[in-house]
């Protein structure tokens, strides 16, 4: 196979890699650390972190791309399948690959529309292809999902039960400041859950499929890799020209302020979703004129996504540098910059390295902030059909394509349900570890 | 005063000629009409002759910025940065892609999209006003901590997901109201009750918190310990001294949006098929009608300056101590 790198899986192991720099930096300077310690104390912060982990761990699994490689006929060059797959999908071929012909509902052993029978007698409910196929009897499937499930449940209390062992032991005595106790309910729910998906997994589509026969548990999982990207990137790829506009208007003042400012509120002055409309319309005009650009439909569809990520960008970024200008207006009064000043240091060596790191908590409140309003951005944008690519699975494309379902007869409401729930859970987590967050390094918060 | 106005109404003129320039670029050189020919006649049907009277009927055959083939003051004027973007301040928007006066389509469907948005405005700012108030109340009780609890999962749950379970919860199992559409006169309200209902709810939660915040940060002044220690009773100090202060930052998240409520809602009124101008956005956006799109990029800048600028006046009315000059 050859490894595959796309833009944005480049980006987000360049993000991964800030997130393990910070945390080395935070070790070094006190104040960081102990404002982390008030995350770490915060018990909401702590559970919604550890929910955030698995998460970014799928989302990091599913960022591992490949092209797998063809049979190889004698005397030609090696060839490799234009299909980009990631380990996710290695993981999960079986749920990628057997497909059903249409809707089936969870753990269903029969499909979820009849269809005339083999030998001509009147119209039946199938059997499915993969879901149940191992029962002789579709009637034993209640105990079948109840033996295989309580298997599942078993080795996620087993490995519970290791990790509170493990925390009890070395962890506990060693950082007592840490909020163990929400750390281990949220790996307990996580792991259970996990257990029973897991264990069901290779013998039902356990949350069903979709219209054309798609593995609704696998489209879930896909989509969060997508979330994860559009909530993180976006804040990250106008981070640079926010800090810089921000600090310079701040610092200079004068015209430069003047125009600075010109130029974030004429940018905010437009409607965002408009804004995001015009240029995603313009964008795909682009991709469409060159296909020349891209090898695959996934490269294609990565440029769309991160396209998106910066558009969305452009129009949130006016909002931080606005705090960035107001800060820097405060800090430039304050006597540290004064001194600095007075020594001879020229003002490109104050911003950096006397402004810069005064105002980085708030840069890291808008990051957390942000992330969970983007996620839900997702899904609308997607819905109106200037999100992400259409091939690109997403909690919004999902939804795109489920809306008709609770119309229909009989009701079909797994994807929904299932892409809804998945969603919430992340935008969630995020919104309580973003409160952790700000709790701790918001200096405005800690009096209320 | 008066001279202050103006010459906030005067800095909005070159905002208002950058949202222009961005547009212009946006539509017309990151792209040229040629591309967008392209798209709008689709793969089968482009030939140069198709192409060029695609332009020639929507006038953007011309050169973009100067006309040097012109005489006089028509090296300027004939060209599509005038036709255009020029024109646009004088709110002639051109023809949409299937024939109509953008303008008078913007008029007619002002209407229906007000009669959505404002009632959700008003009840949506009540709403929250009383709930947050409400949980300033019970300050440090379960009640406060249940209902901010409440407030970040509603924040945490998709529009979409209101949307689509309200639609279906009341308008297809217990059948109360019409699933979409709009009626005309009084009739109308049938319609407009789901999606005014969906929206106040969608909103509430993060509206809620965020005035919490605002009204608690209040509540911790001198002045409202002042007030007690008189012994003024909680609710009047809520509501006589809190509440009252509290108005400036409430003005300037709200008073804002006032004039973007002409634009509508996207998405509420794209699922109830409510012909206002959030539903000509998207329709215009799904059939890449770019004259459309331009028109509302530009009437919504300058709704959103009207905004800036009416937030501004409100200030001076709320707080005596603020004085424009």
């Amino acid at each position: 196979m050859m490894p595959v790198l796309l833009w944005s899986d480049a980006l987000f192991f360049l993000l991964l890699a800030i997130c393990l720099g910070g945390i080395v930096w935070a070790r070094r300077s006190p104040q960081l650390a102990a404002s982390w310690r008030m995350v770490g104390g915060s018990r909401a912060g702590v559970a919604a972190a550890t929910v955030l982990l698995f998460f970014v761990a799928i989302a990091l699994l599913d960022s591992m791309h490949y092209r797998e490689r063809l049979p190889q006929q004698p005397g030609e060059s090696v060839q490799y399948s234009v299909e980009v797959l990631s380990a996710l999908d290695a993981l999960m071929k079986t749920q990628r690959t057997q497909t059903e012909k249409t809707y089936s509902a969870p753990l269903a052993t029969h499909l979820y529309a009849k269809e005339s029978r083999a030998d001509g007698q009147g119209r039946d409910f199938p059997r499915l292809k993969f879901g149940g196929k191992h029962l002789e009897d579709a009637e034993d499937r209640g105990a079948d999902v109840v033996q295989h499930a309580l298997i599942g449940l078993a080795a996620g209390l087993a490995l519970w039960a290791g990790l509170y062992a493990v925390i009890r032991r070395w962890l506990r005595p060693r950082a007592q400041w840490f909020a163990w106790d929400a750390l281990l309910w949220a790996m307990a729910a996580m792991l259970l859950t996990g257990g029973v998906l897991i264990a069901l997994m290779p013998h039902y589509h356990v949350l069903g499929t979709d219209k054309v026969g798609q593995d609704v548990l696998y489209l879930t999982l896909k989509s969060i890799r997508t979330a994860l990207l559009i909530g993180t990137l976006t804040t990250l790829s106008m981070l640079p020209a926010a800090l810089f506009l921000g600090i310079l208007a701040g610092y200079k003042g004068g015209w430069v302020d003047d125009l600075i400012q010109y130029l974030y509120t004429v940018l905010n002055s437009i409607p965002g979703v408009l804004l995001i409309a015009a240029s995603i319309l313009m964008m795909q005009v682009v991709i469409d004129t060159h296909p020349e650009w891209f090898s695959t439909a996934a490269e294609r569809a990565d440029a769309r996504l991160l396209s998106l990520c910066i558009i969305m960008g452009v129009t949130s970024w006016t909002g931080l540098c606005r705090l960035l200008r107001a800060e820097t207006l405060k800090l430039r009064e304050l006597e540290f910059v004064q001194a600095a000043q007075a020594f001879g240091v020229s003002s490109w060596a104050i911003m950096a390295r006397h402004i810069l790191p005064n105002v980085m908590h708030i840069v890291m409140i808008s990051v957390v902030m942000d992330f969970s309003g983007l996620v839900l951005a997702e899904a609308v944008l997607s819905y109106v059909g200037i999100g992400v690519d259409p091939t690109t699975i997403s909690f919004g494309t999902m939804i795109n394509m489920a809306r008709m379902e609770l119309a229909r007869e009989p009701m079909v409401w797994w994807s929904l349900i299932a892409a809804f729930c998945f969603m919430f859970v992340l935008v969630l987590a995020a919104n309580l570890f973003a409160d952790a967050v700000r709790d701790a390094f918001d200096p405005r918060g800690r009096t209320s | 005063m008066l001279t202050y106005l103006i010459r906030r109404f005067l800095y909005a003129i070159p905002i208002l000629i950058g949202v222009n320039l961005i547009t212009f670029a946006l539509f017309f050189i990151v792209n040229t009409p040629d591309d967008m020919a392209r798209m709008q006649l689709g793969a089968k049907r482009v030939t140069p002759e198709a192409i060029e009277k695609w332009k020639a009927e929507r006038g953007y055959d011309k050169p973009l910025l100067w006309n040097a083939a012109a005489a006089g003051t028509a090296k300027a004027t004939d060209t599509i940065f005038f036709d255009k973007s020029l024109s646009m301040f004088a709110f002639e928007f051109g023809r949409s892609e299937d024939g109509r006066d953008i303008m008078t389509e913007i008029r007619t469907r002002m209407g229906p999209s007000l009669a959505i948005a404002i009632p959700v405005f008003i009840l949506g700012l009540w709403a929250a006003i009383t709930f947050a108030l409400l949980l300033v109340f019970f300050r440090g009780t379960y009640l406060d901590l249940g209902g901010v609890v409440l407030c970040v999962a509603m924040m945490s749950i998709s529009s979409l997901f209101y949307i689509i379970g309200g639609q279906w919860l009341i308008s297809k199992v217990w059948n109360l109201v019409p699933i979409s559409g709009l009626g005309a006169g009084l009739d109308a309200t049938r319609f407009l009750i789901l999606p005014v209902i969906i929206s106040v709810i969608g909103g509430l939660g993060g509206a809620a918190r965020w005035y919490r915040t605002i009204f608690i940060e209040e509540s911790n002044r001198d002045y409202v310990r002042t007030a007690r220690a008189k012994g003024l009773s909680e609710l009047a100090v809520l509501f006589r001294h809190v509440l009252k202060n509290a108005m400036i930052p409430i003005l300037t998240g709200v008073v804002v949006v006032i004039p973007s409520l002409f634009l509508g809602s996207l998405l509420i009124e794209s699922f109830f098929s409510i012909p206002g101008l959030g539903s000509y956005t998207i329709d215009a956006i799904n059939a890449q009608d770019f004259a459309v799109v331009r028109a509302m990029v530009f009437i919504g800048s300058v709704l959103y300056i009207v905004g800036l600028w009416l937030t501004d006046i409100s200030y001076t009315l709320v707080d005596p101590r603020i004085r424009l000059n």
